[in-house]
């Protein structure tokens, strides 16, 4: 524990030294706050709070950006192989950068409530537990995924080029840019197979219809699922050197990680429920108990 | 008569299918300096990441104080202290940051300014790791190497890529470990290197042990004789150069001859005899007393650095 605690405040001090952490980590969701709440939300209150989940789903959802990068730098680098030299175990590792990135994220999702009540006059958040719980998930499981990414991928532009790719379908399906609701049909159904999705949708029923954790039932377990799937299959798959081969079946493992995310979207493209309860929340602010597909 | 504290029998090392390390066997007493000495791609690096457990080994045994890299790592790790060949920390991360981490990571530890002090580190404490020569850099990886008091030090190539000053800064180091008795495996490819701060050597090549034995019991190989290298205006029949006298032996190696003489003065005369009598020049001539890469050079017709 101790280990991981002394890896965990090295890696914040670092990162908080790196010109692009700050620029990724708290300019560019502060300039996605700032357009979300003065362009498409017009500065008006109930739009900003409408777009808060999609805000903090950007900002939490990045992490896996920063972590694989620094992974595969490390490993390129000949840094993990320093570390090696020392008693420490590759769980060490991935939990520390976790760790370490529930501290360097949070104060950003802080500030951007605070903007929000401050600046745009948001009056209520919903339900902040279960906000804060959800971000603290979305954290787990997204930087889960970077270090993923890091273990299958094994040079910068490889790790690149995955993100890329990752980054523009969660932002672009999820309903992080555009609202769920008012995404083409063909498009709405391939999302709910995305992870994103659930964790804009939840972030938005927290804040919105004041959702406890337990109404949040099924977002929370996939995402704590997707989260200790994920962790898992990155420490099985850690790399320490750039020459050290992957198993055969490693990309088999990496997609195994979305397996609880396409049980849930076929679950969900069979019932339907998420894409009802999106479209009413976009309509108007509805209340815990009243959301139309609850009703059914 | 001085225990062991390191075992190697036999080892195998495979990369797909290359063979880069073939049955080496060697032992390392406790206080020696032994050093592995050999051309780039001999073996050495694939060897020592096997002691310190960075790499699996395919054959053979290692034990390094009693333990089996692989199956204890956690152990072992406590136990050694290890420069890489290559390797690198954190741009951002200060010198006293870098130390205090990985002192942080073992049961004993030194105290890490006392280290830094040492090492001639102390004004660069606070400065990021990207801001520090490739001198600084290396006494660091020393500095940090120590951090765990180890039992047993590997030095991966040292001094490789480092200027001239630099590389004597590291070996005051190493000599000063050497009065402590401390156990260090190098391995390198200098041959000063190898004479100047190893107790013993084993010289290395194509993934085995072609010699070991002190730097004076390896050089003694090559008789009581004196080394005349020197370059022709045109190829001579080696055969021929031999027979000179006072020549003991000739070897023909990158352009130039390498004649081992007993008795200098009569071969040098002898040699310009021969040389005018044939219609040929003498471009260079340079004498030396034998040396390590005279041994590798008689026991593998190549010289070290190619």
């Amino acid at each position: 524990m101790k280990t991981i605690l002394t890896l965990a405040a090295v890696r914040i001090r670092i990162t908080l030294r790196n010109k692009a952490f700050l620029f990724f980590s708290l300019i560019m969701p502060l300039a996605i706050f700032f357009l979300y709440g003065s362009v498409f939300a017009k500065g008006k209150p109930e739009a900003v709070a409408y777009l808060m989940g999609p805000i903090l789903s950007f900002t939490v959802m990045g992490t896996f950006w920063g972590l694989s990068m620094q992974l595969v730098t490390w490993r390129e680098q000949g840094i993990l192989r320093r570390f090696r030299l020392a008693p420490i175990a590759a769980s060490s590792m991935i939990v520390s950068s976790i760790l370490a990135n529930y501290l360097l994220i949070l104060p950003t999702v802080v500030l951007e409530l605070l903007l929000a009540r401050f600046v745009y006059h948001v009056t209520s958040f919903g339900n902040l537990i279960s906000v804060f719980v959800l971000v603290i998930l979305g954290i787990t499981a997204f930087g889960a995924m970077g270090l993923v990414v890091a273990s299958v991928t094994n040079t910068m532009q490889e790790t690149q080029i995955i993100n890329q790719l990752l980054w523009f379908a969660l932002i672009f399906l999820s309903g992080a840019t555009v609202p769920l609701a008012v995404l083409p049909h063909m498009v709405q159904r391939v999302g709910l197979f995305l992870p994103a999705t659930y964790f804009v949708y939840g972030l938005q029923r927290a804040m919105l219809a004041d959702a406890h954790l337990y109404t949040l039932g099924t977002v929370v377990v996939s995402l704590v699922a997707w989260a200790v799937l994920a962790a898992f299959i990155s420490s099985q798959l850690f790399r320490w050197e750039p020459e050290a081969k992957l198993p055969r079946n490693a990309k088999l493992w990496a997609v195994a990680t979305i397996l609880p995310f396409v049980l849930l979207g076929i679950w969900e493209n069979h019932n339907g429920k998420l894409l009802a309860t999106a479209a009413y929340m976009m309509e108007g602010r509805p209340t815990e108990n009243t959301p139309p597909a609850d009703k059914r | 008569m001085a225990n062991p504290v390191l075992q190697v029998e036999n080892l195998v090392k495979r990369y797909g299918d290359v063979e880069a390390v073939r049955g080496v066997s060697f032992s390392v007493d406790e206080g020696e300096v032994f050093g592995l000495l050999g051309p780039n791609g001999a073996g050495k690096t694939s060897t020592i990441e096997v002691l310190e457990g960075l790499r699996v080994a395919d054959g053979g045994r290692a034990t390094v104080c009693g333990l089996d890299p692989q199956r204890n790592p956690n152990e072992l790790k406590n136990e050694i202290g290890a420069v890489l060949q290559a390797t690198s920390l954190p741009d951002k991360l200060r010198v006293s940051e870098a130390i205090r981490l990985f002192a942080s990571f073992y049961r004993r530890t030194r105290n890490p300014n006392e280290l830094l002090r040492r090492f001639g580190l102390e004004e660069k404490r606070h400065s990021f790791y990207n801001q520090l020569s490739g001198g600084q850099k290396q006494r660091l990886a020393l500095a940090m190497a120590l951090v765990n008091d180890p039992k047993v030090l590997f030095l991966d190539e040292p001094t490789a890529g480092l200027d001239p000053q630099v590389r004597r800064e590291i070996y005051v180091i190493i000599e000063e470990l050497k009065r402590e008795k401390k156990t260090i495996v190098l391995t390198t490819h200098y041959i000063e290197e190898a004479e100047k701060l190893c107790d013993r050597v084993a010289i290395i090549d194509l993934g085995k042990v072609i010699a070991s034995g002190t730097p004076r019991e390896l050089k003694q190989r090559s008789g009581d004789t004196t080394r005349l290298e020197v370059r022709l205006a045109k190829p001579a029949a080696t055969e021929a150069l031999k027979q000179l006298e006072g020549v003991a032996d000739a070897l023909e190696v990158d352009g130039a001859y390498v004649l081992h003489c007993q008795r200098t003065a009569p071969a040098i005369v002898s040699l310009v005899k021969y040389l005018e009598a044939q219609g040929n020049e003498l471009v260079s001539l340079e004498i030396a007393t034998p040396s390590l890469e005279d041994v590798f050079i008689e026991l593998t017709g190549r010289r070290l650095r190619d």
